[in-house]
């Protein structure tokens, strides 16, 4: 007897899967960057269309095919045409670099979470140098928010080609982070369902915690009212609906497979039309709300500093003209700048070289990306705000949920194929191969705990997933409009589901969608190959600042390897079954 | 040649400005503290409070001091003076309910106080609390997955044991052993015999 396929226990489990999978780290700390850069509240133009337009057809697309064939992306596709399994492996290497670098995140957020629990945080305060008169010299040049992190959490070297011995802290904590991953995924649907009620929900309470704290906090509504104010003429910019499209594909995690795995496990006559809108339309408002609350922070840290600013050059001009304590006050700076200026020219042509010209627009201006948005200026703007240990901890505790809820999505991506084919299933249990598939993540994973992996994880975060996954979702929406037929597709969906599906979807499906990934496609393409060499962020420790530096030849050949690796699956599988086709077709004529 | 001693009080918290009250009293109480930090030197333990002196007192509370010799003669050398301020820092910071930072001496460079250095990391602490709790997770979970298996296993082996033995018994049925439910022992109700005919053949 065969065994029955495991289900979610309810459909809600299934929701909040997705919902745990697709609302991850860049929701939080991609989005807001990208409404800030371009246009602010004008961004939300163009990433309501493409949202509707792109993001929630192909979402539909990806549930229905994984619901209809119940099994994983290789299966899947082998059942639409054989010769297209290339796309299923396609996915599965996809993810499979996805979580060897992704599950760093989690151990970063690890590291920041237990030295949350410091009085004071040892992120707001330098360490002293050797002689104890002054600070560390690095930290003096950076900041401590970012001396903590490239020197404390990473220890990073110079350049990518240094790559220094393997450290031990962040390996502990990457070990922690996979134990935790393959507690969540060791029984498949069985835990995950349950795990997910939790890093679904989690995120919200927190992210909500921290709305109600950004908002009351002191500068908050100038970063507000600066990053959302629109301005209407990005929307000519191609460059923002390049952006809008790229981040809803790649929020909604679309093409790597865990959604046809997630949704494999569904009954068949699970509505997924309605919870693939639900899920996308969640997914977006999650994006604007955190940029909310993002915006908020930003704008609290940028007159915080504004504030000490204009403090340090009262204390400078004070001191230096022996004026009365409280005379010097913000609003009469300038005029009295003047005043001692016209006064005493000589004695101020001497401090005039240390006066610091504070704007808050250059401080509300700095807009940062990634990890750098979550582990500096997030823990800049903490540190300042009164109890900073609860802050703290909540927030990497946030991030820890954002990041597991993402993993198990990656896992199950890799994993569904595995357990579903028959070759390997026979001979291991699921909780042997999920150990395997976490050990072997966490043994290469090790490499970006070197001093030099922040850079490999740049290769990785920039290089591994983009250019395939436009090509495997081209792929996978032109193979179920036209190789399995559209028309069949939808008394597939009618037969499993019991609604007709609407002549939108057909539309989007079969035209629209399509042609936006090509474009998409093209532009990156364009993009690569006109920008001619690549280059990376280094941390120069003497300077305390980043610069950029050219990849070297080697770096170059591993970014090429990754893309090729992924992409290549398809045509490669394609053509050794039409080999192997043949061959048996060769074997089986002379019979005849 | 004279040596002076430069002193400058700060006394900004933030944005906010506190005002610091400076009058007599608090300049005797300085002149305590200084002639307080000179007695502790080896040979200068009869340092007075009238062998200090202030001067070039502004209303920034920023002013110059000196510490003479008993005679008054001569002014004693600024390196002296400022190492026996360095080492008593602390109390004369405190004297004032100042720091470092509001309390400000010109050439006497602060000593930072070293950051307390636990003998075991917290967060090694708090990683191996986290760490032992995923650990025994898993291996419950683990080991009730594998009795499970065990007990699948050994499930349907058992029922397979108990039909061999049926066939040598007679097959019971709710209680009541089949072979009399067989149509020897009983009365053939004609009703149902003509129900056969009614239906349709296969």
């Amino acid at each position: 007897m065969e065994k029955a396929r495991p289900l979610w226990a309810t459909p809600l489990q299934f929701v909040f899967a997705c919902i745990s999978y697709a609302v991850g780290l860049g929701n939080v700390w991609r989005f807001p960057y990208l409404c800030q850069m371009y246009g602010g509240g004008s961004f939300l133009v163009p990433y309501i269309v493409m949202l509707i337009v792109e993001g929630m057809p192909l979402l539909y697309l990806e549930l229905a095919v994984g619901q209809r064939m119940r099994q994983g992306s290789i299966g899947a596709w082998r059942t639409i045409s054989p010769y297209l399994s290339g796309v299923g492996v396609a996915s599965v290497v996809v993810s499979f670099f996805l979580s060897m670098y992704y599950n760093v995140i989690n151990a970063w957020a690890f590291w920041y979470l237990f030295h949350s629990f410091q009085d004071p945080l040892p992120w707001s305060v330098c360490p002293v140098n050797g002689n104890r008169t002054g600070y560390d010299e690095e930290c003096e040049k950076a900041t401590s928010t970012q001396y903590f992190w490239y020197r404390k959490t990473l220890n990073i070297s110079p350049s990518i080609q240094e790559n220094g011995a393997v450290q031990w802290e962040p390996a502990l904590c990457l070990i922690l982070a996979w134990l935790l991953v393959y507690l969540c995924i060791l029984r498949g649907t069985e835990s995950t369902g349950k795990v997910v009620y939790f890093t679904a929900s989690l995120p919200y309470c927190v992210l909500l915690i921290y709305l109600i704290r950004g908002l009351t906090l002191h500068g908050a509504t100038n970063g507000l009212v600066y990053m959302f104010t629109p301005k209407m003429e990005q929307l000519a910019n191609p460059k923002a609906w390049i952006n809008a499209a790229t981040q809803i594909f790649f929020s909604l995690g679309l093409g790597f497979g865990s959604l046809i795995a997630f949704a494999s496990y569904n009954e068949p006559s699970n509505d997924c039309q309605k919870h693939a809108i639900i899920v996308s339309l969640l997914n977006s408002s999650t994006s604007i709300f955190a940029s909310v609350v993002t915006f908020s922070i930003y704008g609290f840290k940028a007159t915080f500093n504004y504030e000490s600013c204009l403090n340090k050059v009262i204390l400078l001009l004070t001191n230096s003209f022996d004026l009365e304590d409280g005379f010097l006050t913000a609003s009469n700076l300038e005029q009295v700048k003047g005043y001692l200026a016209s006064a005493y020219p000589s004695k101020y042509n001497e401090v005039f070289p240390q006066i610091k010209n504070c704007s808050l627009e250059t401080e509300l201006d700095t807009a940062v990306q990634g990890t750098g948005l979550a582990f500096i200026v997030y823990t800049e703007a903490i540190k300042n705000m009164e109890v900073s240990q609860l802050w703290s901890v909540l927030y990497f505790f946030m991030l820890l949920m954002l990041g597991i809820g993402s993993m198990l999505g990656n896992t199950a991506a890799i994993l569904t194929p595995l357990t579903d084919s028959k070759a390997i299933s026979s001979y291991l249990p699921k909780e042997a191969i999920s150990g395997l598939v976490c050990f072997v993540n966490c043994a290469i994973g090790m490499v970006f705990t070197t001093e030099a992996g922040n850079y490999w994880f740049d290769i990785f975060n920039d290089y591994a997933a983009t250019l395939s996954l436009l090509l495997i979702v081209l792929v996978e929406t032109v193979a179920v409009c036209y190789l399995y037929g559209l028309r069949r597709f939808e008394s597939d969906l009618r037969a499993m589901t019991g609604r007709k599906l609407s002549w939108y979807w057909k539309a989007m499906w079969a035209g629209v969608s399509p042609l936006l990934i090509v474009s998409l496609f093209v532009f990156y393409l364009s993009d690569y190959i006109m920008t001619g060499t690549l280059r990376y962020q280094a941390w120069d420790a003497s300077e305390g600042q980043l610069v950029t530096k050219d990849y070297p030849p080697y770096a170059l050949a591993i970014i090429g390897l990754l893309v090729a690796s992924s992409t290549m699956c398809i045509p490669l599988v394609a053509l050794g079954t039409f080999i192997t086709r043949c061959l048996k077709r060769g074997d089986t004529v002379p019979g005849a | 040649m004279r040596q002076n001693n430069s002193i400058t009080q700060e006394t900004q918290e933030g944005p906010r400005l506190r005002k610091y009250a400076w009058d007599t009293n608090e300049e005797y109480l300085f002149k305590a503290m200084v002639a307080f930090s000179m007695r502790k030197v080896p040979n200068r333990e009869t340092t007075e409070i009238s062998h200090v002196l202030l001067c070039n007192v502004t209303q920034r509370v920023s002013f110059w001091f000196v510490v003479t010799d008993p005679s008054k003669t001569h002014t004693l050398p600024a390196v002296e003076i400022q190492s026996a301020i360095r080492m008593n820092r602390n109390r004369i910071n405190n004297a004032f309910f100042l720091n470092d930072q509001t309390l400000e001496f010109l050439r006497i460079p602060s000593t930072l106080a070293p950051p307390t250095d636990p003998p075991v990391p917290i967060w090694i602490i708090i990683f191996g609390v986290i760490f032992c709790i995923v650990i025994v997770a898993t291996m419950l979970l683990i080991l009730s997955g594998i009795q499970q298996h065990r007990r699948k296993n050994e499930g349907p082996s058992e029922m397979e044991d108990t039909e061999d033995k049926c066939e040598n018994t007679i097959t019971v049925e709710n209680g009541i052993p089949c072979d009399p439910l067989d149509m020897k022992g009983g009365h053939i109700n004609d009703a149902f015999m003509t129900e056969d005919e009614r239906l349709t053949p296969l």
